[in-house]
């Protein structure tokens, strides 16, 4: 759980920054609580969200981990096999996004502003969400989960020369 | 099909299975009619491969069925661009060779011994029906009215904007690139409408497919972020849209990649920014909305909106700085010419040299589209009416379009299917409107065809409006007339503009009986039987494919023109004087040059009439030693007959096209019939060349480059002392001064 927790808040980070930097235009308020609302974000967060949640979130800020030690190579390091490189990164892009998208699917059910700072977050606006929800079950998310990933990774096999 | 009984059918509890059985009849009638409409040539003419490109697609679909997969994705090619060669392979849309290679083997499985050039020749009939079916398909997910899907699918069946890439032996990737545009929109909006990986993973796969197809791809890679972008702008973000896009671009881009030809662009070029930006732009939304979920709320949308300006500034700065420090490859010249009409004139002759590049005439807008034009606008303001994220795409996707269908003839092509919809919502609200008594209306379009008949029969939704009985017989009257009328515009024009093979021309005697003209053929045959299997041909590069494909013999430069220099050489060899040309020619290891002359027949479409574009393009390279202004006159005409300057009556085209042409007429009577002039009595001469082959009709003309001469001699003064064994003062003459001078 510790190390779940660290990764989560290392994305959470350079969220808030972002937060941040936008929120000046928008008011003062905002501007001096960015910190309290970070925490506060923080807490709901812990204190809400389910432990299936939670892994998928895990996995995301894994993802996101190797992506980013992959991209920071191919900067330090050249980018010689450029093929395996851009599969690698796309990789781990791709099933990010994937695991995403199926967090969203299946969170509707702990609506109450479950999310986490990996970025993801769910659509405030619960009308449209419950549309959404009502067609898709959470089996046939996770099926198309499956789909997806499976289409993604043959692409990227293919693709690593 | 009675109309009571018709009427019972739908009024009763089966009315639901009825109608998705007539339905399914409907979609499959209108297939057929596509298909049908367009066997024009196949009829007229034979199972024929048509103009250029085609015959280079069925060079490679054979190479691929003959050789197998692995040796068609490794192809070199050393037949092509003589001493270059080219990596066909990796330089190619395989999308089409290998649909139809597969349909071949499952035939072959099936135990039916189809020839490939039959497949090839009716690939794009084919697919057109399938075309019909997913704009269905897509145009059923624009409306709740079950008769637009329909009559959407008739238009895209049957208008000749599509028709005019699709024809029977018209084998080119658009045969298969616009069914598969209809229907990756058609999964992206299913994508969106539902917000499931599975249809986003399948718009991926099909793009997958189109990218492989054909280069238009770039039109989805750009089009879809637009759509997303302005869903975004629109404060419509959801849940949906970020599963939708995400899958399709991550999916997508991989997809794409695994095109040799295509390989790191969607990283690399421009063309293909906008999808990232899109992308990275989503995620920080996505966590926007997030975070808006702790916000007290009002300021969020200011929040927002700063931020999404704040990334777009900062993507767009980083794109300039990365297009300008060369990271990222700078857009490509067929796209500038997209926003500047102007700049492929400057900067690319070879681009703007192809017609199908050039603006649209507006007229070319009603030949092709005809009444479905009128209705568009309606049917996009319906749009606006509804403006659901399905309706916005159709708007973003009319406004490019549209412009660009404005600036290149050929993206007539991408115009065409979101015309179809629109003009099919329009209608379809307005039949719907009018058509709820349906007594007198179905009688009337009993008598209109049998397929327009069972669209508008379906139409029994009661809608409140308009009860006038006489209103409604003259609207639906009128609109029926207009459906007629659009029907026989259609078979009109397919008949008539679309459906000529080029290859084979069609003419009328005087006594009304058809001619076939098949001099290319005719000459491709000679070449094949009476040359070396590596005599290298030298022509324009527009009959490059069809040298390979149907004579099979080597050739300079083709229509896949990559190389602007190796063209440039061959239009500086044939805008040259003999004795500029000769070396280039021996340098080339030529042994044949093919010139195409309309001047017997007035075959319009000459190498005399495209000879401007080869000075362009040698000018291009050559500046000082070809110039474009010394082929025209002192007034600036272009002119071939006494009065053409001298550049060009010595230049390689116009001697070859006019070689021994005064001896088929009385002396001094020789005419050009394309450029309706009478040529001088005394024709050129040619030196370095002698005549192999002229065809039935002189349209094709093939000169052999002769050897060095055997007593080394040049070859004017060995011409000259064949000819002028008579005239030996003038030789002699000669000699003595060259002597003196000496």
């Amino acid at each position: 759980m510790p190390a779940k927790r660290h990764a989560a808040s290392s994305t959470a980070a350079p969220a808030s920054t972002t937060a941040s930097l936008s929120s000046g235009p928008a008011t003062l308020k905002s501007n001096s609580s960015v910190f309290d609302i970070a925490g506060h974000v923080w807490q709901q967060y812990t204190a809400n969200t389910p432990q299936r949640t939670l892994l998928l979130d895990a996995f995301m800020a894994f993802l996101v981990l190797v992506g980013g030690i992959q991209f920071v190579y191919c900067v330090l390091a050249g980018n010689y096999p450029f093929n395996a490189f851009l599969s690698g990164f796309s990789a781990a892009v791709g099933q990010f996004v994937l695991t995403a998208s199926l967090r969203m699917q299946i969170s509707d059910s702990g609506a109450t502003s479950s999310s986490k700072p990996s970025s993801k977050g769910k659509n405030a606006r619960f009308a449209d969400d419950e549309e959404v929800e009502e067609g898709i079950s959470h089996e046939r998310a996770f099926a198309d989960y499956i789909f997806g990933s499976l289409i993604l990774h043959f692409f990227c096999i293919n693709f690593i020369n | 099909m009675a109309e009571s009984s018709l009427d019972v059918l739908l009024k009763g509890s089966s009315g639901q299975r009825t109608r998705g059985l007539l339905r399914i009849i409907i979609i499959l009638t209108i297939a057929a009619a596509a298909v049908a409409s367009r066997l024009f040539s196949v009829i007229r003419f034979e199972s024929i491969i048509h103009e250029f490109d085609p015959w280079f697609n069925f060079r490679a679909t054979k190479y691929l069925v003959e050789n197998g997969f692995y040796s068609f994705w490794d192809w070199f090619d050393d037949r092509t661009w003589h001493p270059l060669g080219r990596v066909t392979g990796g330089t190619l849309y395989p999308g089409l060779m290998v649909t139809s290679g597969v349909i071949y083997h499952i035939l072959r499985l099936l135990t039916i011994p189809v020839d490939i050039r039959n497949i090839c020749v009716l690939l794009a009939p084919g697919f057109s029906g399938l075309t019909a079916l997913a704009m269905y398909l897509l145009t059923c997910e624009m409306s709740t009215s079950p008769s637009a899907g329909l009559l959407a699918a008739a238009f895209m069946g049957i208008t000749p904007g599509y028709i005019s890439r699709s024809v029977a032996g018209s084998y080119d990737n658009e045969a298969i690139a616009i069914f598969l545009l209809v229907f990756t929109f058609y999964l992206w909006i299913k994508a969106v409408k539902n917000g499931s990986i599975m249809w986003g993973a399948l718009a991926a796969l099909f793009y997958g497919y189109m990218v492989s197809a054909w280069g238009g791809y770039v039109f989805i890679t750009n089009l879809i972020p637009l759509h997303v972008f302005v869903l975004l702008c629109m404060g419509r973000y959801s849940s949906r849209t970020y599963i939708a896009y995400t899958t399709w671009y991550a999916l997508g881009t991989l997809g794409s990649m695994q095109i040799p030809f295509v390989g790191f662009l969607p990283i690399r070029n421009s063309d293909h920014m906008a999808a990232l930006g899109v992308f990275g732009l989503l995620q920080l939304v996505a966590f926007a909305e997030f975070v808006r979920g702790f916000l007290p709320g009002k300021q969020f949308q200011k929040l927002l909106t700063s931020m999404v300006l704040l990334t777009f500034g900062l993507g767009f700065a980083g794109l300039v700085l990365l297009t300008v420090s060369g990271v990222i490859a700078p857009w490509s010249g067929r796209f500038y010419s997209l926003w500047d009409t102007g700049y492929a004139k400057i900067h690319i002759p070879i681009i703007a040299s192809v017609s199908e590049h050039q603006p649209t005439a507006w007229p070319a807008f009603f030949f092709d589209l005809n009444f479905l034009i009128w209705l568009f606008p309606a049917g996009v303001f319906l749009c606006f009416q509804k403006l659901n994220d399905e309706h916005v795409f159709v708007i973003i996707y009319a406004v490019l379009s549209s412009y660009f269908a404005g600036v290149m003839v050929r993206l007539m092509l991408t115009l065409t299917p979101i015309v179809c919809v629109a003009a099919a919502l329009a209608l379809s609200s307005v039949l719907d409107n009018f058509l709820v008594m349906s007594k007198p209306t179905a009688e009337t379009q009993a008598k209109a065809n049998a397929k327009d008949a069972k669209i508008y029969g379906k139409m029994k939704n009661p809608v409140v409006g308009i009860y006038s009985y006489f209103s409604k017989a003259f609207v639906t009257g009128s609109l029926t007339l207009y459906l007629l009328i659009f029907v026989a515009h259609c078979t009109w024009v397919t008949s008539n503009a679309y459906s000529s093979p080029s290859v084979v021309l069609a003419s009328r005697l005087p006594d009304g009986s058809q001619m076939i003209i098949d001099d290319y053929r005719e000459a491709y045959y000679w070449l094949r039987q009476n040359t070396p299997d590596n005599a290298k041909i030298m022509s324009w590069w527009d009959y490059g494919y069809q040298i390979g494909g149907m004579a099979d013999r080597p050739t300079l430069v083709d229509n896949n023109t990559w190389n602007n220099t190796h063209i440039a050489t061959v239009g500086k060899a044939m805008s040259s004087r003999e004795e500029v040309s000769y070396p280039i020619l021996r340098q080339h290891d030529v042994d044949y040059v093919l010139v195409v002359f309309g001047g017997l027949l007035g075959y319009s479409g000459d190498d005399l009439n495209k000879f401007l574009w080869m000075v362009r393009i040698a000018e291009g390279i050559w500046p000082d030693e070809i110039k474009e202004r010394d082929f025209f006159t002192a007034r600036g005409e272009y002119r071939v007959d006494e009065e053409a300057t001298p550049t060009m009556k010595n230049s390689l085209m116009y001697k070859m096209s006019y070689y021994n042409y005064q001896s088929l007429f009385p002396a001094g009577q020789a005419v050009d019939r394309v450029r309706g002039v009478r040529l001088p009595a005394e024709g050129p001469q040619l030196n370095t060349l002698e005549e192999a082959f002229t065809s039935e009709n002189w349209i094709i003309r093939i000169f052999k480059v002769k050897d060095l001469d055997n007593l080394d001699r040049d070859h004017s003064n060995a011409v000259a002392f064949e000819k002028g064994i008579k005239r030996k003062r003038a030789t002699k003459k000669k000699g003595p001064r060259v002597l003196r001078t000496e």
